[in-house]
């Protein structure tokens, strides 16, 4: 029987505004069956937590955080302060207390 | 020393400015803010409403350019350093290559920029990824500023940008590939390149007789908002134009102001009259006297403003008897209407 996960998202690098200035948050997930009743997985990955936070947290502007089925190009993806890509990128699965923080390297003009 | 120069774009500059002032205080440093205002009379936020929001950057980067131009030499530096990463490098390359601008493109690489009398500029983080950048301020918790400028999303650099981080995200060495390939390209020998001098108005570097900042400070403040922006031979079209235009008027002032207004003849005249540009007093009632005549004033005041303060000839005269006489003289200029790629990112600023 699968409990509710407890992460904590972090936003950076101006990826706050979009998330109505949220810097930090803890979020509990429910048991991924409830969520996604049709996913593949049984535990839950980054690209399902990109769609709750879709669903959930983000209120502007999705075409500036998400692309097909990532984080628009451009936006960092730090998992416990290392970067995704030496953990399989969306295929990472999470863990009770993970920390995931987002950073958008999108400044200037 | 830091130097800072303040657009006049609500919601991201003001905002960045305050970071700066923090970096001046945490690395206690000097820091000098020269304003758009101060200099040229105009807020980027005023451009805009005048021009649109197309073309935006080709004035934020040309004034900019010239801004830090001014203000380093206002505080006697040796050299500027701007916070250029490869990723902007990158993008102007591919910006370059897009619109066939050979003369940027041998420069933009380059990691030091500079000739005769003009103080260098460098790039030192020419070959540093962005995504470096943020790591590095991420982990050693430094403040910076991050948001994207208002006005980018319309901006021509918003689409190499978005190729780039594209491409960057399958073959990520793309972006040393691009700033590579930059760097070695070579040019046949019979084409040729503008030469660096220095503009006849306000002296400082330009390629052209007359430095870009100057022309399209003067399309601003004709009402002239396509001057400078777009073909050069459309430059001297739309001052020809403009002056016939102001003839027409002279004429039908001095009819208005012998022989009683009819409202057909002011209604013909005010729709002579561009962006507010009312020479003389129009007696009509029905007619835009008062929104015109403020915008004459504004707009003279500003002229006066920029021209004294550089100690400028008042040839660029707002009156109708006077031909302007430097027209002739604007040669051909080999700007598009897409985003010049001198906007100087000073988002990521340490």
């Amino acid at each position: 029987m699968a409990e509710t996960l407890t992460v904590e998202v972090m936003f950076g690098g101006g990826a706050e505004l979009l998330f109505n200035k949220v810097k930090r948050k803890e979020i509990a997930l429910p048991p991924l069956k409830t969520f996604l009743p049709d996913s593949q997985n049984q535990n839950w990955t980054l690209k399902e937590l990109l769609i709750w936070l879709k669903d959930n947290l983000l209120v502007e502007r999705e075409e500036l955080f998400l692309k097909d089925d990532s984080v628009r190009p451009g936006i960092l993806v730090l998992i416990n302060e290392e970067d995704w890509e030496l953990h399989g990128q969306l295929n990472y699965e999470l863990k009770e207390n993970d920390k995931i923080m987002f950073i958008s390297t999108l400044h200037g003009g | 020393m830091l130097l800072s120069i303040d657009e006049g774009i609500t919601g991201y500059r003001d905002d960045s400015l305050e970071t700066v002032k923090q970096n001046r205080d945490d690395y206690e440093m000097p820091l000098k803010i020269l304003s758009y205002k101060d200099l040229y009379g105009w807020t980027m936020d005023e451009i805009v409403a005048q021009i649109g929001r197309k073309n935006n950057c080709t004035f934020c980067g040309v004034f900019r350019r010239q801004a830090l131009d001014r203000g380093a030499a206002m505080l006697n530096v040796k050299c500027i350093a701007t916070g250029h990463n490869a990723d902007d490098i990158a993008e102007t390359v591919l910006m370059n290559v897009l619109r066939g601008d050979i003369a940027r493109l041998k420069r933009c690489t380059a990691i030091t920029t500079g000739s005769e009398g003009t103080i260098p500029r460098v790039k030192p983080l020419k070959y540093t990824y962005e995504k470096e950048i943020v790591m590095y301020a991420h982990y050693k918790k430094l403040v910076y500023f991050s948001t994207e400028c208002v006005f980018a999303p319309n901006a021509y650099r918003g689409h190499a940008r978005a190729l780039l981080k594209d491409m960057e995200k399958i073959r990520p060495s793309c972006i040393m590939d691009i700033i590579y390939s930059g760097e070695t390209m070579s040019i046949k020998e019979e084409v040729s390149l503008p030469t660096q001098r220095l503009c006849i108005r306000c002296n400082f570097v330009s390629s052209q007789e007359v430095c870009k900042a100057c022309v399209l400070l003067e399309g601003l403040n004709k009402g002239l908002p396509k001057l400078g922006i777009g073909k050069s031979s459309k430059v001297k079209k739309l001052l020809d134009e403009y002056n016939t235009r102001q003839n027409n008027l002279e004429t039908a002032v001095k009819d208005l102001e012998d022989c009683n207004i009819t409202d057909k003849k002011t209604s013909k005249t005010c729709k002579n009259i561009s962006n507010g540009f009312k020479q003389k007093e129009c007696n009509a009632t029905n007619c835009c006297t008062n929104k015109t005549e403020r915008n004459v004033e504004k707009n003279n005041e500003k002229l006066q403003t920029v021209l004294d303060k550089y100690s400028l000839e008042n040839n660029s005269q707002v009156k109708l008897d006077e031909e302007d006489s430097d027209d002739s003289e604007i040669k051909h200029q080999d700007e598009d209407d897409t985003c010049s790629s001198s906007c100087g990112r000073l988002g990521v600023g340490f």
